[in-house]
């Protein structure tokens, strides 16, 4: 597997730490609930096909949302998520 | 070697001669042999004994593919076992022995289970076996495991050289016959980047076994000027003796290179080398591979794949003696009639369809063969036509089954082949693996001709994806003989009749599986264990799914196939992980004290990739305990030294550092003053703790955070994960700078004059930095302490770290100091309670730890609504205590777990566990930290810490964590 890291370009799998669905984006606001939470820190869907995803590329630091296919293994985008310059 | 054909044999050079010896006994073949070769050259037929029936076995094939000619090779004292004698080169001195036998190969005493046959037919195992439990264990498994089973390792580590290698191109060529060298030298001339990698020592494929014409000169010659052409190209990189195992994600392939396994003094090359191997675009060329018949005994020594007759004849030269064809097809007959042409006895052809005997040599058609006989290889043949049957006298069997396309690449991303009536086998569907086209005999494209124009095809329609054009390029005149086939895959005569040489897999094992239920496919072959041996069913395969076919009557096509997977022909582990043993299995960090920690004697253990000093032993300590005790006196009564680098330094800039220190850790750092450091505690998002360490600030918009050794690199990917994913716009900048300092801790009443010795004026007060000067070097000076006692860090660039230990030790000797190591400094710290990664292991929140009041209630952090979650704050949460023996003499173990007095050790009656222990010289007795239940209200009671592994049962005294100076006046100084 490799990835395109945006800063770096297509860098082997081995270069990279994955992390979780990318819905830890979406933190709620402190006061959200305990449901709201709780979906974020533990409630995950498993898809067969279209997932995004985090992923860390240790030697640039970047954090990067991957969008890809469980399926067919095909990578779709990747979006770093600060800013490169 | 009694047994060539003078004249013949492409790959040998009969001017040098090759000693080896087989089960002992001296041979002799020829540079260019194979082990199967020269055996077959020499007489010897009987190569091993089959897997569960011990029945003589030679080799079927004269390939990669072959399932019964499987020799232990020895060198020195190691021994490689499964070596697939068709595969295996000669060489000077080769040892090699025979496998899966009991006594001598020619009278094996295991060779009574083929008498036993009715009680060992499919699922034997499951049947027999199952009752009483007790006797699996001992007698069963143990007599299974020595009367079955292929060959031994030699108990040893594996010392010999392996390498790994990445390798990146336009276009992959997989398989050197003519498709794949024609498709090379297309994309060769028009410029791709071109990696060939075929499997066989010279590239031609089946025009070296089988040499037909090409564009009027002999296929050998052909292949060879291709060859010739494309090592003159630099765009260009042949791969002889490489295997392409497994096709992966993105164009990646993996392929085997046997660099030294042919040569009897390799020298500093590796045994084999396990490429990777990026590809824009690849051709699987890998031909086809050619199916035996299934008919009783037809697993003798001396019966053989035509294909594998016609390659021991061209390419080694070996006379296989009166031959009998029995084939289903065409190309058997092909077979049979070049054979003739080249002086081999056919003594007869037998063919089940209906032909017209126009041949010169006897033809059985409508015709089968029923039989074989021979007690350690073929004898004579039985044959069952029209007019009754006849026992033919003949050395060789050639089975001519049909051909199944080798297409085992194209479907390791999980694609399904279909099925073709047309050749009777499964071919592959197009864009089973993205990028790869499959051309060919790979593809069912049998003859020569086809085959080249497939292959430049193949080439064009890569070349067009690169954005290259093809170069015109005309196809050499070829054979283009059609090919036709009536399946036959099983002869119906009675008797045994082998589908599976491997596994000794019978067709009526197969039947036996159907009858009792086992009628798909995969559990066909689970229940009989067809195609699951090293071999992977290549040769057998399709056969087995026919015979079930037949027997449900499903037909081919609904019953379907087995997944085929990597890799395709074995890779061993130690290829795939070159490198990776002893020092190899994972980067070694050193501190910069590390070179003079080793001279002191000091020995290094291991924490997480950094090797750090256990203790300093000195004369007459004899063990660590006395090193131990000593260097913690020394700390407590004058002065210690400790290189400290490993804690991960991260250093953060920006107008919003405060702002963001704030948000990840639970207490607040913004009103940190500068000069001044403040101890602070980070949560996960799940309210859990996941770093504690110290925070500086050097200056306005300028902190240095500390995170401990285990996490100084999850705590970076964390901080860069919070900043980039909701801090956008912030101005902010964090980087590591672990490696950049060395860091040492000066701890002891005497810490302040050591560093006056050395020049450091140390007037900071507890929790301040600032720069320092030492020897001419600018560095940084912190007062934090990690051991109770007044206690200071000195930061300096790395490259002074060495230096300035050895100073700083000099110095601590003459005020009766002492360097310290990690069994010290974790001694010191737990009489000081102070908590490391066995204390926050991922399941204890900063109340659980005794530091809830750390959470600041004014701001959010990361963490802390996760915190307030009202399971975390129930009581009955195992919280932080430390821990003494009752009876002061008792020693303390971790891991143990903690019960009331009179409960006994049940998962129900648990109250917490001990995190940390450490035998306290201060105190006089061992101490224990840990988490129990409400711990903190239970100061004073009396519980049992239970270590049902080590067998110990110690009353303990429960108290506060911090068992020494807890009001902390000596670190204040
Ligand atoms: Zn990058």
């Amino acid at each position: 597997m490799r990835l395109t890291c945006p800063c770096c370009g297509p860098r082997d799998r081995r270069e990279y730490t994955y992390y979780g669905a990318a819905e830890f984006l979406n933190r709620p606001a402190p006061d959200a609930g305990l449901d709201a939470w709780d979906a974020y820190l533990h409630l995950r869907d498993n898809p067969a096909g279209e997932t995004r995803d985090l992923w860390y590329h240790d030697p640039c630091q970047s954090w990067l949302e991957v969008t890809r296919n469980t399926v067919t293994h095909e990578i779709l985008a990747v979006r770093a998520l600060g800013d490169l310059a | 070697m009694t047994h060539r054909i003078p004249g013949k044999g492409l790959l040998i050079d009969r001017a040098r001669r090759v000693k080896f010896t087989f089960d002992g006994k001296g041979f002799e073949g020829f540079q260019g042999d194979t082990l199967a070769s020269a055996l077959l050259a020499s007489g010897q037929r009987l190569m091993g004994r089959s897997f569960k029936y011990h029945r003589p076995r030679g080799p079927l094939t004269m390939g990669s593919e072959e399932p019964s000619a499987l020799v232990q090779i020895h060198e020195g004292t190691q021994q490689t076992p499964n070596v697939r004698a068709t595969v295996q080169e000669l060489y000077d001195g080769l040892t090699a022995r025979s496998q899966n036998r009991m006594g001598p190969l020619g009278f094996d005493l295991l060779a009574v289970n083929d008498h036993l046959a009715p009680f060992f037919s499919a699922g034997f195992y499951y049947k027999t076996f199952m009752w009483p439990r007790a006797f699996w264990e001992k007698l069963y498994e143990p007599a299974i495991r020595r009367a079955a089973g292929l060959g031994r390792l030699s108990g040893r580590h594996d010392e010999s050289v392996y390498e790994k290698a990445r390798a990146h191109c336009d276009l992959l060529v997989i398989g050197a016959g003519p498709t794949g060298l024609m498709a090379a030298l297309v994309a060769a001339r028009a410029g791709a980047d071109v990696i060939l990698a075929d499997e066989d020592v010279r590239m031609g494929g089946r025009l070296l076994a089988d040499l037909p014409e090409v564009g009027g000169m002999p296929g050998p010659d052909w292949a060879a000027g291709v060859v010739a052409e494309l090592a003159a190209l630099p765009n260009v990189r042949l791969m002889s003796r490489t295997t392409v195992t497994g096709a992966y994600d993105d164009g990646t392939f993996g392929a085997l290179e046997r660099v030294g396994l042919h040569l009897a003094t390799p020298g500093a090359l590796p045994r084999e080398c396990f490429w990777r191997i990026v590809a824009k675009r690849a051709i699987l060329s890998s031909g086809a591979l050619e199916r035996p018949i299934a008919h009783p005994d037809n697993d003798r020594p001396g019966v053989m794949l035509a294909s594998g007759v016609s390659a021991m004849v061209n390419k080694w030269g070996v006379d296989p003696g009166a031959v009998v064809v029995f084939s289903n097809n065409d190309s058997g007959l092909a077979t049979a009639r070049a054979l003739f042409a080249q002086g081999i006895r056919i003594a007869a052809y037998v063919d089940p369809r209906a032909l017209p005997v126009t041949e010169p040599f006897p033809v059985y058609a409508q015709a089968e063969v029923t039989g074989t006989r021979g007690r350690l290889g073929l004898r004579d043949v039985a044959v069952t036509h029209a007019g009754g049957t006849s026992l033919i006298e003949a050395r060789t069997l050639a089975l001519a089954g049909g051909w199944n396309p080798t297409l085992h690449l194209a479907c390791h991303r999980n694609g399904r082949p279909e099925w073709s009536e047309r050749i009777a086998a499964f071919v592959p569907r197009p864009g089973m693996v993205p990028g790869l086209v499959v051309a060919g005999a790979a593809r069912g494209v049998f003859s020569t001709a086809a085959c080249l124009a497939d292959g430049l095809a193949a080439a064009a329609e890569a070349l067009a994806d690169l954005g290259l054009s093809a170069p015109a390029l005309a196809i050499p005149q070829a054979e283009d003989t059609p090919y036709a086939i009536a399946p036959l895959w099983a002869v119906d005569a009675g008797g045994r009749a082998w589908l599976d040489f491997a596994n000794d897999v019978t067709t009526k094992d197969v039947k036996l599986a159907a009858q009792e239920g086992y009628s798909s496919v995969e559990h066909m072959k689970r229940y009989t264990t067809q195609g699951m041996a090293p071999d992977q069913g290549k040769s057998s395969n399709v056969a087995a799914l026919a015979v079930l076919a037949e027997a449900t009557g499903q037909g081919i096509p609904a019953t379907g196939t087995t997944t085929y997977r990597p890799p395709f022909t074995p890779v061993s582990i130690a290829a795939m992980g070159a490198g990776g043993r002893a020092s190899g299995f994972a980067p070694q960090r050193f501190m910069t004290s590390d070179a003079q920690s080793r001279r002191m004697g000091a020995p290094m253990i291991e924490a997480g990739l950094w090797y750090r000093p256990s203790y300093f032993p000195r004369a007459g300590e004899s063990d660590w305990r006395t090193a131990c005790d000593r260097e913690v006196k020394q700390v407590r009564d004058a002065v210690g030294v400790a290189e400290v680098s490993t804690l991960g330094k991260i250093d953060v800039q920006g107008a919003d550092a405060g702002r963001f220190l704030d948000f990840v850790y639970t207490n607040t750092m913004s009103t940190l003053a500068v000069g001044k450091v403040r101890y602070g505690l980070m949560l996960r998002e799940d309210g859990m703790v996941l770093d504690d360490g110290t925070c500086a600030r050097l200056g306005p918009q300028h902190f240095l955070i500390t995170t401990t050794t285990a996490a100084a690199g999850p705590v970076m990917r964390h901080l860069d994960f919070v900043q980039q994913a909701f801090c956008a716009g912030w101005d902010l900048r964090l980087i590591s700078v672990t490696e950049n300092w060395a860091q040492f801790a000066v701890a002891g009443p005497k810490a302040r004059a050591l560093l006056a010795t050395l020049g450091v004026q140390a007037a900071l007060p507890f929790m301040g930095c600032a720069p320092m000067t030492i020897g001419g070097v600018q560095g940084r000076l912190f007062r934090i302490s990690f051991s109770g006692e007044e206690g200071y860090e000195l930061a300096v660039p790395a490259r002074y770290g060495a230096a300035l230990f050895d100073a700083l030790i000099r110095a601590a000797h003459d005020l009766g100091g002492c360097a310290y190591g990690m069994e010290a400094l974790n001694v010191l710290r737990v009489e000081k309670g102070f908590i490391t990664h066995a204390e926050i292991h991922g399941r204890v929140t900063a109340d659980d730890v005794g530091l809830g009041g750390m959470v600041s209630a004014k701001k959010d952090c990361i963490g802390k609504t996760a915190a307030m979650r009202p399971g975390l704050l129930e009581p009955g949460r195992e919280q932080l205590v430390g821990l003494m023996p009752v009876n002061q003499g008792e020693v303390l173990t971790a891991g143990a777990h903690l019960y009331n007095e009179r409960d006994a050790a049940t998962r129900e009656a648990n109250q917490g566990y001990v995190t940390s222990v450490a035998p306290s010289p201060t105190l006089g007795m061992w101490l224990g930290l840990g988490f129990l239940k409400d711990g903190r209200a239970r100061h004073g009671q009396v519980i049992r810490l239970d270590d049902g592994l080590r067998g110990r049962k110690v009353l303990v005294e429960v108290c506060n964590p911090v068992f020494f100076d807890p009001e902390g006046g000596r670190m204040r100084g």
